[in-house]
């Protein structure tokens, strides 16, 4: 189901251990990761990762809280969004 | 497995963070029509129960989606039925209460506005229409969380001249009881003609009478996004280009309106209604229909070509939108509120955006003369006449037309009407001093139009 995949953005300074922070969060709230892609962009580092919630036991929202403090703790900025909000405004 | 586009996820984020896209209300629109009764302690009581009852997770599921979607929902607001209906059942009239009842519901669930303190008078007034109106000032004065609309006229049914004059002299007071907010009271009272009955957006809400039990309006917004698009193209762009910049952008902020509303009418078990499309700005810098005009290449809002480039942005917004719902509806297109768009305050405090020329730009907007300040001391008449030629704009050519004006009390040109929040502030702007007095005083109905000849 679209309603149970998530987009996390993650931008900010290039450092280590920037996805493994991010995973091991996902890892910990059942969050399975589907798809990650990275790039740099005008000097800024960006992660764009996809997961799948459905076989959480979490909800979205505490997801989202554990997300943004790891995001805050590795100086990122974070946004954690339903995938569908994506879908539905790029296509007809 | 699914797949997504990175830039698309940065082209949505930008339009959130950067540019202020927002999902400016969800609506809650209800019908009251089986509050009725003889007693209005009674009918009060129903009222509200109703209310609190379906609007009780109004705030707090809006509030998740905000979390899910990671975008602002602004504003959650309800619509009821036109409280002149409701209020006629009872023996004894008393809007006021009624009034009063529908601010400490809207305050229970925590909505910052309820809109349906209303009448369709466009023909003419029962004896429950001509209470509810004249109750009016002491209402608004009365409530903080009550909006009040009347539809003065339609293409069908003529201009009801006596109600228009009536509308001078009750702005004016509803501006006067609020004096020390600045005639706030008049900034919640707004004049119609051809109202829509699924309008999500204030002042003008209300639970219209083909409307089902109670259904979930969206309201979207982002004059900030369509304005950076149209930045972003070259100066030499055509007009073409330039339409179908705004269509597309529209189609976005369209479709992601349409899913949260969908999504919320899911939550509260509730259908969806319409969604309005339509490019409200607000006080923010940039988020301004006005900055739009800019970026087309006009100097600033108010100069000689800002109608057409309205007439354009307007059915450009309309037409990228409607390929992004099922159902459209409300007011659909720009808005021109004086005072809640920081590119029009500047224009008018310039001098160069005058009362004359936002007549002429609400031929071609989705609503009318909005959030404008005059001087406290205009007369009545002067009023009614400005009522009168906006609805006639709106009769003539079969759209909605409003009036929202607020005669500042106490205060002149070159003073300034302050609001804050998504009111904003307003400078006093000029009026015509000559009289419509004599015109006004006449009363009686303007007959409906013809529908052939048109020229």
């Amino acid at each position: 189901m679209s309603k149970d995949k998530i987009i996390v953005t993650i931008s900010g300074k290039d450092g280590i251990g920037i996805v493994a922070e991010i995973a091991t969060v996902l890892a910990k709230y059942e969050v399975n990761i589907e798809d990650i892609k990275q790039t740099i962009m005008q000097g800024c580092f960006m992660m764009f990762l996809l997961g799948d919630i459905s076989k959480s036991k979490y909800s979205f929202k505490d997801i989202k809280e554990a997300l943004t403090e790891s995001g805050h703790k590795l100086g990122m900025e974070i946004w954690i969004q339903k995938k569908e909000i994506f879908d539905n405004m790029h296509t007809i | 497995m699914s797949f997504f586009n990175e830039k698309s996820i940065i082209e949505t984020i930008n339009m959130i963070k950067v540019h202020n896209l927002d999902i400016r209300t969800v609506t809650l629109a209800l019908s009251l029509r089986d509050c009725c009764g003889e007693n209005v302690r009674e009918v009060g009581d129903k009222i509200y129960n109703k209310i609190t009852r379906y609007a009780k997770n109004l705030y707090n599921y809006a509030s998740e989606l905000e979390e899910e979607y990671s975008i602002p929902i602004i504003n959650k607001r309800i619509a009821v039925t036109p409280i002149s209906i409701i209020g006629e059942s009872c023996k004894d009239y008393d809007y006021v209460y009624l009034a009063k009842v529908l601010d400490e519901a809207a305050k229970e669930v925590n909505v910052n506005f309820i809109g349906g303190f209303s009448a369709l008078v466009e023909k003419g007034c029962t004896r429950g229409d001509e209470a509810l109106i004249e109750s009016i000032p002491e209402a608004l004065k009365q409530t903080k969380r009550v909006c009040s609309s009347i539809n003065l006229a339609s293409t069908k049914a003529g201009i009801n001249m006596d109600a228009v004059k009536k509308m001078g002299s009750i702005i004016k007071k509803a501006a006067y009881l609020t004096k020390d907010q600045d005639g706030i009271g008049a900034a919640k009272l707004v004049c119609f003609c051809n109202v829509p009955g699924d309008n999500p957006f204030m002042a003008g809400a209300f639970h219209g009478y083909g409307e089902s039990e109670c259904v979930l309006n969206i309201g979207v917004s982002g004059p900030g996004v369509v304005r950076a698009a149209v930045e972003h193209l070259p100066q030499n762009a055509d007009f073409g280009e330039l339409a179908n910049k705004i269509k597309q952008i529209a189609f976005k902020i369209t479709s992601t309106g349409e899913l949260i509303g969908r999504r919320m009418a899911e939550k509260m078990n509730i259908p969806f209604g319409i969604i309005d499309l339509s490019l409200a700005p607000t006080p923010a810098i940039g988020d301004s229909v006005a900055g739009i005009f800019q970026a087309m290449g006009l100097e600033h809002a108010g100069a000689h070509g800002t109608t057409a480039a309205l007439a354009m942005l307007n059915d450009a917004v309309k037409k990228g939108g409607i390929m992004a719902s099922s159902y459209v509806g409300g007011l659909s297109g720009a808005f021109i509120p004086v005072s809640e768009d920081a590119g029009m305050i500047e224009a008018a405090q310039k001098g160069v955006l005058t009362f004359d020329k936002l007549e002429a730009m609400t031929c071609v907007c989705s609503v009318g003369l909005d959030m404008i300040a005059i001087p406290g001391d205009t007369p009545d008449s002067t009023i009614s006449g400005m009522i009168a030629d906006e609805m006639a704009i709106g009769m003539i050519n079969k759209k909605t037309t409003a009036v929202r004006i607020i005669p500042v009390p106490d205060k002149k040109v070159g003073d300034k009407a302050v609001y804050g929040g998504l009111l904003g502030e307003a400078p006093i702007m000029n009026v015509n001093p000559l009289s419509s007095e004599t015109f006004i005083n006449r009363g009686g109905r303007i007959p409906a139009p013809i529908h052939s000849l048109n020229n």
